[in-house]
């Protein structure tokens, strides 16, 4: 096999031995990286085997406003779910984790880089109203490049329509858990990855409002290492915990298990 | 008067006026006649060449230095207001105005991008790039206003939230967060009124109106045109055609049913006459504040409501 399509690890540049890096949850057996998981294994290692049911899969976005770069957005957008086999950035459903039901929502950095458009906007505000309405904890993995440039201000009303979703939830008592994976920047952070009440991380993953390279250049230096980094969060107070992806679904657990019998508001 | 590029059709017939008025005073002529026909020469040039503009040549207008910006609108809708300072936990961010007043008899609160009218100004307002505690300040004081029970304001003017280490340091991602969940608790109406540059979520941290109004030549997009053409072309010039494709424009936001009013502005733009500007912009914040007084229920759910509703629809 030609060097070039040897799969390397984004932490130290080393080439990966895939049946091994797989087998250890896509974190790299030499240097610990956390690399991106694919969306559909992601829900695999966190939830009960087979408890996960999958609501308003069917969501497809539609080009609003006659979006092209490189190529029409309508295209783009065809294009991605052939590739993928995915309908956007966002799954949800409902799921148990070590028992405990709960709505979960995780985001699919595959789909034009886990970019929020309206059916991100559009899913993450019925999770909310799900949750709230099922009375049961909510969980969502955020992971985004931010807003989806080709929706424009579509997608920017998306923050203030999961928020306001998110904001009664938790008015009424409700749970919600903000699991941060690598990376999050833009509107994702600026909304729902920062509103959990509890809000834990992934080693190393990279978060922020702006992105390291618009910082750069706004204050013409570089940056120092380790900035923006979860580590770099927990240490500024953002973040309540960093959790080895090999301990996430026990530390969901662990929570839920804490958490059980708070009976929410009854509305 | 600062031109813009487009304009220069109007720099000579302007500077025509201004010698026509010259000579009339020096000589004692009566000039009215060449000053009313150049007069109205201009006007019309103004009229053609704003009924014209293109998207981001409205991006220009929205940003135009000599646009009324939020203090002036502040003196203009509530000449007896008090500033009020600091997010109480780390320092007053110069980058978002906030003050209390009475709007012809009504306490209002208003909170805005301060992004200011000269250099001196732009420099300590950040050019309205606000930090985590500007948007701290401005929930703390819609809390305020809630307490009041006095209607809150918002005047949009910023190019995005700062990008600084100290910001990203103390959370703006978090703030700008809490700030667009939080409002949706705030119990008084809101009306958000888009100035100037409406950028993004620096933009939507304090802009979660239950009514939002664009000025005429206002601008509101998710990426400044520039930001989307380098993105997207890997090619910061090509910022013209990433904002006609942006639909940043108000006429073009109303049109997809994304906001809820455009606000007129005189011909030649609020710049060329800023009280008139002004003025409209104050009849429609009051005559919106009036209407949402009258909502039957609590306007949480009202705000709640209008952004779940919000197109496109979704099966
Ligand atoms: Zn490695």
């Amino acid at each position: 096999m030609p060097e070039d399509n040897v799969q390397k690890c984004k932490g130290c540049n080393r080439p990966l031995d895939m049946p091994a890096f797989e087998a250890n949850m896509r974190i790299c057996p030499k240097c610990g990286s956390h690399e991106q998981v694919p969306v559909r294994e992601r829900i695999k290692m966190t939830v009960d085997e087979g408890s996960f049911k999958e609501l308003w899969g069917h969501l497809v976005s539609k080009d609003l406003i006659g979006f092209a770069d490189s190529k029409p957005y309508a295209d783009r957008i065809t294009e991605t779910i052939d590739k993928t086999g995915e309908n956007d950035a966002i799954v949800t459903g409902d799921a148990l984790i070590h028992g405990t039901k709960v709505a979960i929502g995780f985001m699919n950095f595959g789909f034009i880089g886990g970019s929020m458009g309206v059916v991100v906007g559009e899913k993450i505000m019925r999770l909310a109203e799900h949750a709230l309405k099922e009375k049961v904890p909510m969980i969502i993995f955020a992971q985004s490049g931010g807003a989806r440039m080709q929706e424009s201000v579509f997608s920017l009303m998306q923050l203030a329509r999961m928020s306001g979703a998110i904001y009664r939830f938790q008015e009424h008592g409700g749970l919600y858990i903000s699991v941060i994976c690598n990376p999050c920047t833009g509107g994702a952070s600026a909304s729902f990855a920062f509103q959990g009440d509890l809000i834990i991380s992934e080693p190393g993953a990279l978060i922020g409002f702006a992105g390291p390279r618009v910082i750069e250049q706004t204050i013409k230096q570089k940056l120092p290492p380790g900035f923006q980094t979860a580590e770099f969060l927990q240490e500024k107070g953002f973040l309540d915990k960093v959790v080895d992806r090999k301990n996430m679904r026990w530390m969901l657990g662990k929570v839920l298990s804490l958490y059980r019998g708070i009976p929410m508001e009854v509305i | 008067m600062v031109y813009l590029d487009f304009e220069k059709p109007v720099v000579e017939l302007e500077q025509k006026l201004e010698e026509f008025r010259k000579q009339a005073i020096a000589r004692s002529l009566d000039l009215t006649n060449s000053i009313q026909t150049v007069q109205r020469e201009i006007e019309n040039r103004l009229e053609e060449i704003y009924s014209n503009l293109t998207p981001y040549q409205t991006v220009q207008v929205a940003r135009h230095v000599m646009r009324p910006k939020v203090q002036d609108h502040v003196r203009f809708m509530t000449p007896d207001y008090i500033m009020l300072h600091g997010d109480r936990y780390f320092a007053d961010d110069h980058a978002m105005w906030a003050s209390v007043g009475s709007l012809d008899g009504r306490t209002v609160f208003i909170i805005g991008h301060n992004r200011g009218s000269n250099v001196k100004e732009n420099i300590r307002g950040n050019f309205g790039m606000a930090s985590p505690e500007g948007y701290r300040k401005a929930m703390r004081v819609m809390e305020l206003a809630d307490k009041f029970h006095a209607p809150v304001i918002t005047l949009l003017d910023t190019p995005g939230a700062y990008p600084g280490i100290g910001a990203e340091e103390r959370g703006q991602a978090e703030a700008i967060a809490s700030n667009i969940r939080d409002m949706f608790g705030i119990k008084v109406p809101i009306v958000t009124v888009v100035i100037g540059e409406g950028g993004s979520g620096g933009a939507l941290g304090i802009g979660v109106g239950d009514r939002v109004l664009m000025m005429k030549y206002a601008m509101y997009s998710v990426i400044s045109p520039e930001g989307c053409a380098s993105i997207l072309f890997r090619d910061g010039t090509r910022f013209r055609e990433t904002a006609q494709m942006l639909k940043l424009t108000a006429p073009d936001l109303k049109r997809l049913g994304l906001i809820d009013e455009v606000i007129d502005e005189p011909v030649g733009g609020a710049h060329r006459s800023p009280v008139e500007a002004m003025t409209f912009v104050k009849e429609a914040v009051k005559r919106n504040i009036s209407e949402l007084l009258e909502v039957k229920g609590p306007i949480t759910d009202y705000r709640y409501n209008k952004y779940k509703n919000l197109p496109p629809k979704m099966d």
